[in-house]
C-alpha cells in the first residue's frame, strides 16, 4: 500500500468514526424525551388515579437554564415537583387531576374552549366553586386531549395579586386551584396541550413552550 | 498563500516551513477565523437585542445573535479560505494572483483552488458526505414510522428530522451533478482550459459547505418545524433552529446563483472553435438550461428569506395577517423559487442519460435537436407553473385551470426526452455496464414519477391527492429515481477518469440492483399509502396502514444499506486495490475520454478544434472481444 | 447517413421487423391491460362514494389511469423488448445503426402528445367547474356556484384543532363535524394562526386554513356514514395529532336532533363567541407581548 493510499485510509477511517459520533449524537437527540411520570394512585373509594399538576409563568433557570422565561407545566411525583409533561394513567378508569395555577390571564384565540368540556359531569370546581364555564379573557391556559375530548380552561392569578409567582416552583404564591376528574377510556397515547398564546416573545403567543414537548404540551399515555 | 501567477506557472512550488503553511490561507484559518466569526456576531447580537447580555446569553432565544453569528462566520470562513485576497489586491493596486493552489499536492483539495478539476472532485466528496448525512436522517424516520403512534422519536424532533433530510436533499443535491460533474467535464467537453469565474466556481463550492453545516447545527437550537417549504407564519413561530434553515437556502440560494451564472457564462464564451451550439454534447445543454433556471429561480428564494428572517428578528410583517401581511405571499415567492428548483433537479439527469446512452448503444444520439428543445421547453415552462402547489389553497381559484393546462403541456417537452431515449435504444447494441443499467432504471423511474405527476396536475385528483404521501412518492420518483440514479450512473461512468482507477464491477452490480429493487419496494406503496389517505409528515398514522408502512420501512433499510454497499466500494476499489483503470474503458467518443489520466492542470496542450458533435457512433469498429461485460481496450 | 446497411449484426439471416412486432406486442398488451384498469384498479383509486365530489374524483381518477396506461405499456414494454433484443452479443463489440432521428416519427409524437395533454387540461377543467371545484378549496368567491338551498357551515383551524361554526343556528360552534345527507354544503374554511388544511378523506374535500381567508368548498354527502377529518399541510408540532374520527353524516332529521342538542349545551360558549365573520384575526397577532 502507497504511503498516498495510507493517508487516504486514515483520514477516512478518522472521518467514519466522526460519522459515525455524529451519528450517534443525531439519534440521541432525537430520541431524547422528557421522563414518564406515572399517576399516583388516589385512594381506592374514588375509584381512580390522581394527577397533580402545576402551572407556572416561568420554569426558572433551576429546572431549564437554556428557557427560563418560558411557561411551563410540573407534577407532583413523591412530593417533589418534576418538569415533565409526559404522564402514564391506567386505561378504563377515573383520573382525578388537581392543577395549581399560578400565571396570570391571557385570553384565549377561540372562546370555543372556555368551556369546560368532556369531564366527568360536565363541571370542574375552581378554588372549591363548582363551574361549567370560565370568562375566555380571564383563561391563562388550558389542559385538553383533544382526542378524549376533555376540555379544561383555567383561569389565571389577577394581576394584582398581592403574591404573583415568578417562577418555578412556585409553592407558597398566590393560585387558582382546578380540579376535575375524567374518565381514560381506550388505551393509546393521546397528546395534550395549552391552547392559550401563552408564549411570551413569540408571533401570536403560538411557538416556543407551545410547541415544545416539556413546557405547555406532552403526551398522556393510557395503558 | 501559495499562488503562483499566470505567467510563472510552472509546477514548482515553494516549500515553506510547516507553520507558515498551516497559517496560510487554508482549511484551518477558515474553521478558526469562522468559529471566531459566529462569536463576534453572537456577541454583538446579544449587544444590540437584549435587554441584558447576561440574561440574553444565557438563553437561546435571540434570533438577531445567532444570524448574525452565522453570517460573520461564513464571512470569516470565506476570507480564511482565502476568498478576500484577490478583490484586497485588485483594490490596492497590486498584481493579484490569476491561479490559486493549482499545482499543490493532496492539500490542493482543502482550500480555494481555481482548477475546475479539483473543484470537481471537492464537490463529488463534499455533496457525497452530506447525502449521507440526508440519508440517516430517511433512516429515522422510517424508524419511526414503523409503529403508528410515535414512540421512537420525539414529535418536534420528528419534524426537524422531516425538515432536515428534505432541505438537505433539495439544497445540496440541487448540485448534485452541476457541482461535481459539470464543474470537472463542461470545460473540457468544450474545449477550454478553465471555467469563466474560476475564483466563484470555488466560492460555490466552499458556501455550500458551510451551508451544509449550518443546516446540521440546527439540532443545537431545537430543530425547525416547517420541512423543507419552510411555510411562514409556521416559520415564524418557530424557535432559533429555524434560522439555521433560513441561512442554509440563502447559502444553498447564493450558491446556486453563482453556480448557474457562472456556467452559462462558460458555456457561452468560451467554447472553442468548431464548437458549435448544434455541436454541444447534449449535458453541456441541459447544464446551460439548468444554469438558467438557476439564475432566474434563485434570487427568488434569498429575497424570501430575506423577509422571512426580518419578519423574525426586526418585527416587520411580510407574512404575519394581523400585521397586513399574507401567508400566500410566502407560498406564491417560494413556489416561484421552488417549481422551477424541482427541473434544476431533473435536468442534469436528462442530459447524463442522453449523454451515456450512445456510448453504451454505440449508436449516435436519436433526436439532438428534440432533445435540445425538450430541455429549454422545460426550462421555459417550469416557470408557469408554480401555483399547481397550492391548487387547493384558495388563491387564484379562477386560475387553476390555467395552471392545470401549463402543468400538463410540460410533459410535452418532457415527452421529447422520453422519445429520444427510445429512439436512441431503437436496434441498439446495449452494453450493459453499470452506468447503462442505472440509465435504464433512471428511464422507468422517471416514467413511474412522470405518469403519477399527471394525477397531481388535474385538479379533482390534486384534491385528494394533495399534501399524502403520493405527492411524497411521485417527487421521490422523479428526484432519487431521476437525480439520484442518474448521479450514480455519472459516477461509475466518470469516476474512473476523474481519478485514473476502477470500481469493482461486481459490488457495482450489487448496489444497482440492491438499489433499484429496493427503491420501487419502498416508493410503490407509498403511492398506494396517499391513495388510501395518509398525510406526509406525520408520525401518526391509522393502525389499518401499519402493514404496508412495515414493508416501506424495511425496503427504506435495505435502500439504505445498498448506500453502504457503494461507500464500501468506494473505499475497497479507490482506496485499497487501486486497480488503474483504462484510458477509455467505454469507448466513448467524447473528448474528456480522450486525455491522458490524470488530466493535465490545462486539460489541453492546444485548444482542440471540433468538426464534429461526440455522437459519432455507428459506423464500424473493429474492437477484440473481451468477455463478459468490458471489451479489452483498443487504444482510444 | 443511413449506415444500417454495415452494422446488421445477425448477417444474412435477416433482422425481424422490429416495428411490427413491438406494435403487436403493445397493442395485445394494452387491450388486456386496459379492461383490469378501468374496470378493477381505476374504481379502488378513488375515496369512495361519500360523496358527490368523492364520486366524480373516483371517475377522474379512472380517466386518468385509462390514459396512462398504453404510455406506461409503451415505455415498459419498449424497454422489455430492447433489454431483449438489442442486445450487445456476447463477446461482441459491435455498432449500432447511426440513425440520427426521423422526422416522421417526431412530428407524429409531438401531436400525439400535444393532443393526449391538450386533451386532459380540458376534461379536467370541465370536470372541476362541473363538480363546482370537485371539492376543493375555491377561494372567497367560487368561479361556479351550486344553485339552490345551501348549508353554510365554517370551519375554523387553529393550532392544533378543527372547530366548526353553523352560522344558521345561532352560530353555534362544535368539535364534530355533523352534515345532514343530501343536502349541498357550503364550507368556509379559515385559520385563526398558521396554514392548516382541512381533508375530509371520504368526503372528497381538501381545503387549506389560511390565516385571514376564507377558503370555500361545496360538497354534497350521499351516504350516512362516520367520516374522519386529518390535517394536510405541516402546522407545528402536534400536526400529526391534528384529526378527529368522530364525525358523521347522518339524515336531515338526525341532524336537526343533534345540533339544537348541541345549541344548548354548548350555550355557555357561545354566549361569549365572537359574532360570526367570514375570518377572524384574533389579537395579539404581533410577535411579542
Amino acid at each position: 500500500m502507497s504511503l498516498l493510499a495510507k493517508k487516504v485510509l486514515g483520514v477516512s477511517l478518522a472521518t467514519a468514526l466522526v460519522g459515525a459520533l455524529i451519528g450517534l449524537y443525531v439519534a440521541a437527540w432525537a430520541t431524547s424525551q422528557p421522563p414518564t411520570i406515572v399517576a399516583t394512585s388516589a385512594p381506592p373509594s374514588s375509584g381512580g388515579d390522581r394527577l397533580t399538576l402545576m402551572t407556572v409563568p416561568a420554569i426558572g433557570p433551576k429546572y431549564s437554564p437554556t428557557h427560563p422565561d418560558w411557561v411551563s407545566y410540573l407534577i407532583r411525583k413523591n412530593g417533589k415537583w418534576v418538569h415533565s409533561t409526559i404522564y402514564t394513567v391506567p386505561a378504563n378508569s377515573i383520573i382525578h387531576v388537581t392543577i395549581y395555577q399560578y400565571d396570570s390571564p391571557t385570553g384565549l384565540r377561540n372562546p370555543y374552549l372556555s368551556q369546560v368540556q368532556g369531564t366527568i359531569g360536565g363541571t370542574m370546581t375552581v378554588d372549591g366553586k363548582t363551574v361549567n364555564s370560565i370568562p375566555p379573557e380571564e383563561t391563562s391556559h388550558t389542559f385538553v386531549i383533544p382526542e378524549l375530548g376533555v376540555f379544561i380552561p383555567l383561569p389565571g392569578v389577577s394581576e394584582e395579586a398581592k403574591n404573583p409567582c415568578e417562577f418555578a416552583p412556585c409553592e407558597g404564591a398566590d393560585t387558582r386551584t382546578v380540579t376535575f376528574s375524567f374518565y381514560s377510556g381506550k388505551k393509546g397515547r393521546y397528546h395534550w396541550q395549552c391552547f392559550v398564546p401563552c408564549a411570551a416573545g413569540f408571533i401570536n403567543g403560538l411557538g416556543g413552550p407551545m410547541q415544545t414537548v416539556g413546557y405547555m404540551d406532552g403526551f398522556l399515555n393510557v395503558v | 498563500m501559495s499562488a503562483i501567477s499566470e505567467a510563472a506557472s510552472a509546477p514548482q512550488p515553494i516549500r515553506q516551513p510547516v507553520w507558515r503553511r498551516l497559517l496560510g490561507f487554508n482549511l484551518l484559518t477558515a474553521v478558526i477565523l469562522g468559529v471566531g466569526g459566529y462569536y463576534l456576531g453572537w456577541w454583538i447580537g446579544h449587544l444590540i437585542n437584549g435587554p441584558s447580555f447576561e440574561y440574553e446569553s444565557a438563553t437561546d432565544e435571540n434570533d438577531v445573535a445567532l444570524l448574525l453569528g452565522y453570517i460573520f462566520g461564513v464571512v470569516g470562513f470565506l476570507v480564511g479560505l482565502g476568498f478576500a485576497n484577490y478583490p484586497i489586491s485588485r483594490l490596492l493596486g497590486r498584481p493579484a494572483s490569476l491561479r490559486e493552489k493549482e499545482s499543490e499536492g493532496i492539500g490542493r483539495y482543502f482550500g480555494l483552488c481555481t482548477d475546475h478539476k479539483v473543484v470537481g472532485m471537492q464537490y463529488l466528496v463534499g455533496i457525497g458526505v452530506f447525502f449521507f448525512v440526508g440519508g440517516l436522517n430517511a433512516m429515522l424516520i422510517r424508524a419511526e414510522l414503523l409503529r403508528p403512534v410515535p414512540t421512537l422519536v420525539g414529535p418536534s424532533q420528528y419534524l426537524s428530522l422531516v425538515g432536515m433530510h428534505g432541505s438537505m436533499m433539495m439544497g445540496m443535491m440541487t448540485s448534485g451533478i452541476l457541482g461535481p460533474f459539470a464543474n470537472y467535464f463542461v470545460p473540457i467537453m468544450i474545449g477550454a482550459r478553465r471555467m469563466a469565474f474560476p475564483r466563484i466556481e470555488s466560492l460555490t463550492f466552499w458556501l455550500l459547505m458551510a451551508a451544509g453545516f449550518i443546516l446540521v447545527s440546527t439540532i443545537f437550537f431545537g430543530g425547525f418545524p416547517t420541512g423543507w417549504t419552510g411555510y411562514a407564519p409556521l416559520n415564524e413561530q418557530a424557535v432559533m433552529g429555524m434560522d439555521s434553515y433560513i441561512v442554509f437556502f440563502g447559502l444553498v440560494g447564493i450558491s446556486m446563483c453563482l453556480l448557474g451564472l457562472n456556467m452559462m457564462a462558460t458555456i457561452i464564451t468560451m467554447r472553442a472553435p468548431g464548437m458549435t451550439w448544434s455541436r454541444l454534447p447534449i449535458f453541456v445543454w441541459s447544464v446551460f438550461a439548468t444554469a438558467i433556471l438557476m439564475v432566474l429561480a434563485a434570487p427568488m428564494l434569498i429575497a424570501t428569506l430575506a423577509m422571512a428572517a426580518l419578519d423574525r428578528t426586526i418585527n416587520t410583517s411580510f407574512f404575519v395577517v394581523g400585521g397586513g401581511g399574507s401567508a400566500y405571499l410566502f407560498e406564491n415567492l417560494f413556489w416561484f423559487f421552488g417549481h422551477p428548483e424541482v427541473y434544476v433537479l431533473a435536468l442534469p439527469g436528462f442530459g447524463i442519460v442522453l449523454e451515456l446512452l450512445p456510448v453504451f448503444t454505440r449508436k449516435p444520439l436519436w433526436g439532438y435537436r428534440l432533445a435540445v428543445s425538450g430541455m429549454l421547453g422545460v426550462t421555459l415552462l417550469s416557470f408557469f407553473v408554480w401555483q399547481h402547489h397550492l391548487f387547493v389553497s384558495g388563491i387564484n381559484a379562477d386560475l387553476r385551470p390555467f395552471y392545470m393546462l401549463s402543468t400538463e403541456i410540460i410533459s410535452i417537452p418532457t415527452g421529447f426526452i422520453f422519445l429520444c431515449v427510445i429512439g436512441t435504444l431503437w436496434k441498439a447494441r446495449i452494453w450493459f455496464s453499470v452506468p447503462m443499467l442505472f440509465v435504464l432504471a433512471w428511464v422507468f423511474n422517471f416514467l413511474i414519477g412522470g405518469l403519477s405527476g399527471v394525477a397531481l396536475s388535474d385538479v379533482p385528483t390534486d384534491v385528494g391527492l394533495h399534501g399524502s404521501f403520493f405527492v411524497m412518492a411521485h417527487f421521490h420518483y422523479t428526484i432519487m429515481g431521476g437525480l439520484i440514479f442518474s448521479f450514480f450512473a455519472a459516477i461509475y461512468y466518470w469516476v474512473p477518469k476523474m481519478t485514473g482507477l476502477r470500481f469493482n464491477e461486481m459490488l457495482a452490480k450489487w448496489h444497482f440492483w440492491l438499489m433499484f429493487i429496493s427503491f420501487n419496494s419502498t416508493f410503490l406503496p407509498l403511492f398506494v399509502l396517499g391513495l388510501k389517505g395518509m398525510p406526509r409528515r406525520v408520525s401518526t398514522y391509522e393502525p389499518s396502514l401499519q402493514g404496508l408502512n412495515v414493508w416501506v420501512s424495511i425496503s427504506a433499510f435495505v435502500l439504505g444499506f445498498s448506500m453502504l454497499i457503494f461507500l464500501f466500494n468506494v473505499v475497497y476499489s479507490l482506496i485499497f486495490v487501486r486497480k488503474p483503470a483504462e484510458a477509455n474503458p467505454w469507448h466513448s467518443k467524447s473528448i474528456e475520454w480522450q486525455l491522458p489520466t490524470p488530466i493535465p492542470v490545462n486539460n489541453f496542450e492546444q485548444i482542440p478544434v471540433f468538426d464534429s458533435d461526440p455522437y459519432d457512433y455507428g459506423t464500424p469498429l473493429q474492437l477484440d472481444g473481451g468477455g463478459g461485460g468490458q471489451p479489452a481496450t483498443a487504444g482510444a | 447517413m443511413s449506415s444500417s446497411q454495415a452494422a446488421e449484426p445477425h448477417g444474412g439471416g435477416g433482422e425481424p421487423n422490429h416495428a411490427v412486432r413491438f406494435a403487436v406486442l403493445w397493442v395485445v398488451v394494452t387491450v388486456i391491460a386496459l379492461p383490469v384498469v378501468i374496470f378493477v384498479i381505476g374504481p379502488l383509486l378513488g375515496p369512495g362514494n361519500g360523496s358527490e365530489q368523492s364520486g366524480a374524483q373516483g371517475t377522474d381518477y379512472t380517466v386518468l389511469a385509462t390514459v396512462a396506461t398504453p404510455v406506461l405499456t409503451l415505455v415498459v414494454l419498449y424497454l422489455l423488448y430492447a433489454v431483449t433484443f438489442f442486445r450487445q452479443p456476447k463477446g461482441a463489440a459491435l455498432e449500432g445503426p447511426a440513425i440520427r432521428g426521423d422526422a416522421r416519427v417526431q412530428t407524429t409524437w409531438i401531436i400525439i402528445t400535444s393532443l393526449l395533454v391538450l386533451g386532459l387540461a380540458a376534461f379536467g377543467t370541465v370536470r372541476l367547474e362541473t363538480n363546482y371545484g370537485s371539492g376543493s378549496g375555491s377561494g372567497p368567491s367560487p368561479l361556479t356556484v351550486p344553485k339552490g338551498p345551501k348549508l353554510p357551515v365554517q370551519v375554523i383551524a387553529q393550532q392544533w384543532l378543527f372547530t366548526y361554526r353553523y352560522p344558521t343556528y345561532g352560530g353555534v360552534e362544535t368539535r364534530q363535524l355533523y352534515l345532514p345527507k343530501g343536502e349541498m354544503v357550503e364550507l368556509h374554511v379559515t385559520s385563526i394562526d398558521v396554514i392548516h388544511s382541512f381533508w375530509a378523506y371520504k368526503l372528497g374535500v381538501k381545503a387549506d386554513a389560511n390565516p385571514g381567508v376564507d377558503n370555500v368548498a361545496f360538497v354534497r354527502p350521499t351516504k350516512l356514514m362516520s367520516f374522519g377529518v386529518r390535517c394536510a399541510e405541516l402546522c407545528g408540532v402536534w400536526h400529526g395529532y391534528m384529526y378527529n374520527n368522530e364525525n358523521r353524516v347522518v339524515t336531515p332529521a338526525a341532524f336537526l336532533a343533534w345540533i339544537h342538542a348541541q345549541q344548548k349545551r354548548l350555550a355557555p360558549a357561545t354566549k361569549v363567541l365572537p359574532p360570526y365573520a367570514k375570518t377572524y384575526i384574533p389579537e395579539p397577532s404581533r410577535r411579542g407581548e
